[in-house]
């Protein structure tokens, strides 16, 4: 194997070892951890050895995956647990996109402050800059959710949606924020001086050694190594919350408010807390999407996108289980993904009979995703994976019969 | 307590239970309709008075103003559907939009397909396009029965809750606009470009366009005789029972299917007029729809839902608004100011101005 494709598939590892910990999560982590690194390298060198042409489409595929998971989580934090409807994904999304970059890029100089404008720019460090995309999209959830949480759930559908819009429009149409309608360019990609020459100063020299063999435009591995890791504390992170007391209380919430209320929960703040953990979680997910596009504009939060994938890879899933979201993320990225070649097959096809039909072939998938969600709601409303409605690991030995 | 209303009155709707619910999160916030009403004035006065300020002429303003009554006009047609199908079905139907875009562009296709007419009197439209608003009207109305039949009816069977219906419709909302994109493409049209529209110049120093003053004659018509059919006719007065308690509009013998049915093709081809009208006071946009799917929601939640009256009198405040805050803000902005006064209207009296309750 060449010395590259050795390199790259030890970036692999580490998506493949967590997704290996994931699998293998019946197992207590003496069994778990090796049987997690094994898998790990048999999927990693083995996509190297076996496949090394299609590496370079499976992790940039990957980290909008990861990135979708992460936002898949968010919003079962509201919905699958607490059961808000947020429609307005795309919104906090949004915030904590913006905040990143703004966070992280420099404030334009010299020629380029004729055509790029930004509130500010702050050249942060890519951690305080995440920190700040999921306060803020938190600060933000909070906002919407102080009037309209507590009336009826419906409202809530119909007010994320309209703050969604609202958000999308202002950093449409304020060229002050964040250039307006003219993308926000150069985000810097945290360590991606790794890959540069000359490398970071506090590289060892052995270390460039090693990566010399790679080029920049290899940063996709590595960047596909922070983002798993990312969605992996956010998981853990999740997983521990809902399996705590606190997570049971917001599904009592959810089920039975009047009984949670009458046992002491603190009904209302309780539906805010989740609602703002979801909101900060996506606001993290619009941190780490941001450096990987580099350059980013309003269009990027039209709902379709960035609400409407989420719910159907949510309820495709599983809601209420945050496997599910995960597992659902995947798959759903995977079939928007695969019906993107379809409709540009039908597209070439087409090219020739009838040319602006064929430039229509792409709305094809919104009508499809669309369908799916209904069959979803119609056929399987509770996804791939169903919630587990016993989750202390005190109950472990205790059959589960109610479904 | 919630469990025994669940079992007796399970449809996917807010019944006594969820009632409860909402009272015990919170029992303040329930201002008076007057007094909510007179903040609402204030705040036009408020917008006028700052379109004035920011240097429009007074008869500007009043122009805008009327404008707005009119945009209001156009929103009533589609809010009056969205919330009859509210109060029918118990869920925010996120795809009316989509009625609103679908009959604009069916409509399209008939001024297409027939030869053009001369104008009627000083319109700028011919009679292909009341033909093809007629047309779009029952093409959309079969549209929804259509998708009430294969979705949202087995999932009201399946008591799915509110919940799953609205992100049902959520669903079908993309399925209608990716069909509209594929078949009309993605840019603007015009049902007669450079056909011209000169504006008249009425008392007052009014401006207006003929074409405006038939949106807004056509839309109160259709308001009114919708009122009247809600109030002396069999099927309207089911409709009205049928909102108020399903369960109970069954016992007494109401067909609430039938119901359902009527209520559909009501309220979308409502919508679809609407949407014509929207399309001659502006322009065919595939995501109109989704534009002006804020303001109605603005509109229904203001007016309380399920309330007819309630829709038309918030689709104005909404549409005046919107016009005059044009004055001093970005356009663009519409839907913000319509969901700005959504949300003050929800701190003050959740149910709205003409709740039943």
């Amino acid at each position: 194997m060449e010395p590259s494709l050795v390199l790259k598939a030890c970036f692999l590892l580490v998506p493949a070892v967590l997704l290996g910990c994931l699998l293998f999560s019946r197992w207590r982590w003496l069994a778990r951890l090796p049987l997690a690194i094994v898998l790990g390298l048999v999927l990693a060198f083995g996509v190297a050895a076996w496949v090394p042409g299609i590496m370079d489409y499976l992790v940039s595929f990957c980290i909008m995956a990861t990135i979708y998971s992460i936002l898949s989580l968010g919003l079962n934090a509201q919905w699958g647990y607490n059961g808000h409807l947020n429609f307005g994904i795309a919104g906090f999304f949004a915030v904590g996109a913006f905040t990143m970059a703004l966070f992280v890029t420099a404030p334009p100089s010299g020629a380029m402050a004729a055509y790029a404008q930004q509130w500010f720019g702050l050249e942060a460090p890519f951690l305080l800059g995440l920190v700040a995309a999921g306060v803020l999209a938190g600060v933000a959830g909070y906002l919407v959710a102080q009037p309209i949480l507590h009336l009826r759930e419906d409202f809530l559908a119909i007010a994320t949606l309209g703050i969604a819009e609202i958000i999308r429009l202002i950093f449409q149409n304020e060229r002050w924020l964040a250039n307006g309608p003219q993308p926000l360019s150069g985000i810097p990609q945290p360590l991606s001086c790794v890959l540069e020459r000359p490398a970071c100063a506090w590289l060892p020299d052995p270390a460039i050694e090693v990566l010399s063999v790679l080029h920049q435009r290899d940063y996709g591995y590595l960047y596909l190594a922070i983002v798993t890791i990312a969605l992996a504390v956010v998981y853990l992170v999740l997983e521990t919350m809902v399996r705590s007391p606190w997570g049971r209380a917001l599904r009592a919430v959810r089920d039975e408010e009047i009984s949670a209320a009458m046992n002491g929960k603190p009904v209302k703040s309780l539906r805010v807390q989740s609602f703002v953990l979801g909101a900060v979680v996506i606001g993290v997910a619009g941190g780490l999407y941001a450096p990987y596009m580099v350059t980013i504009d309003y269009s990027h939060f039209k709902p379709l996108f960035a609400t409407f994938l989420v719910w159907v890879m949510l309820m495709l899933g599983g809601s209420g289980n945050n496997k599910g979201a995960i597992l659902g993320a995947f798959a759903i990225w995977a079939v928007w993904s695969g019906t993107g070649y379809v409709t540009e097959a039908l597209q070439s096809a087409l090219q020739d009979v009838a040319p602006d039909v064929a430039s229509r072939m792409s709305f094809l998938r919104w009508a499809f995703v669309g369908l799916l969600l209904a069959a979803i709601v119609l056929f399987r409303p509770q996804g791939i994976l169903p919630e587990k409605k016993r989750v202390s690991r005190f109950l472990k030995d205790v059959p589960e019969n109610d479904s | 307590m919630a469990e025994s209303a669940r079992t007796l009155g399970d449809d996917p709707s807010l019944d006594a239970s969820d009632e409860a619910v909402v009272q015990a999160r919170d029992g303040g916030g329930m201002r008076s309709s007057r007094y909510v009403g007179g903040v609402l004035a204030c705040v036009l006065a408020a917008m006028w008075l700052a379109g004035w300020y920011s240097g429009t002429s007074a008869q500007e303003m009043l122009s805008l103003t009327a404008w707005g009554v009119m945009l209001g006009g156009i929103l009533a047609l589609g809010g009056i559907g969205l919330t009859l199908c509210y109060g029918v079905l118990k869920f925010p139907n996120f795809a009316h939009g989509e009625f609103l875009t679908l009959g604009a562009y069916v409509t399209y296709g008939v001024v297409l397909a027939m030869p053009q007419s001369e104008p009627i009197w000083l319109f700028s439209f011919g009679w292909e396009l009341i033909l093809g608003l007629l047309l779009a009207a029952v093409v959309t109305a079969v549209v929804a029965i259509a998708l009430d039949r294969l979705l949202y009816r087995p999932l009201r069977r399946h008591m799915s809750p509110l919940v799953l219906l609205a992100m049902a419709s959520l669903g079908m909302e993309f399925l209608l606009r990716g069909i509209v994109y594929l078949i009309w493409g993605s840019d603007f049209h015009f049902y007669y470009s450079g056909r011209s529209n000169p504006a008249l110049y009425l008392p007052l120093g009014l401006r207006l366009q003929a074409d405006q003053l038939f949106v807004f004659a056509l839309a109160l018509v259709l308001v009114v005789a919708l009122y009247w059919m809600l109030t002396h006719t069999r099927i309207g007065k089911a409709m009205r029972a049928t909102a108020d308690n399903p369960d109970l509009a069954q016992v007494r013998g109401i067909n609430t299917e039938q119901v359902i049915a009527w209520t559909w093709s009501i309220g979308a081809g409502l919508a679809a007029i609407g949407g014509v009208m929207y399309g001659l006071a502006s322009q065919l946009r595939p995501d109109m729809g989704f534009v002006l799917l804020l303001p109605l929601f603005a509109a229904v939640i203001m007016g309380g839902i399920g309330s007819a009256w309630g829709a038309l009198v918030g689709s104005i405040i909404i549409g005046v608004a919107m016009q005059l805050t044009s004055a001093f803000l970005n356009p663009a902005y519409g839907p913000a100011v319509a969901f700005v006064l959504m949300v003050l209207v929800l701190l003050m009296r959740p149910q709205g101005l003409f709740a039943q309750r």
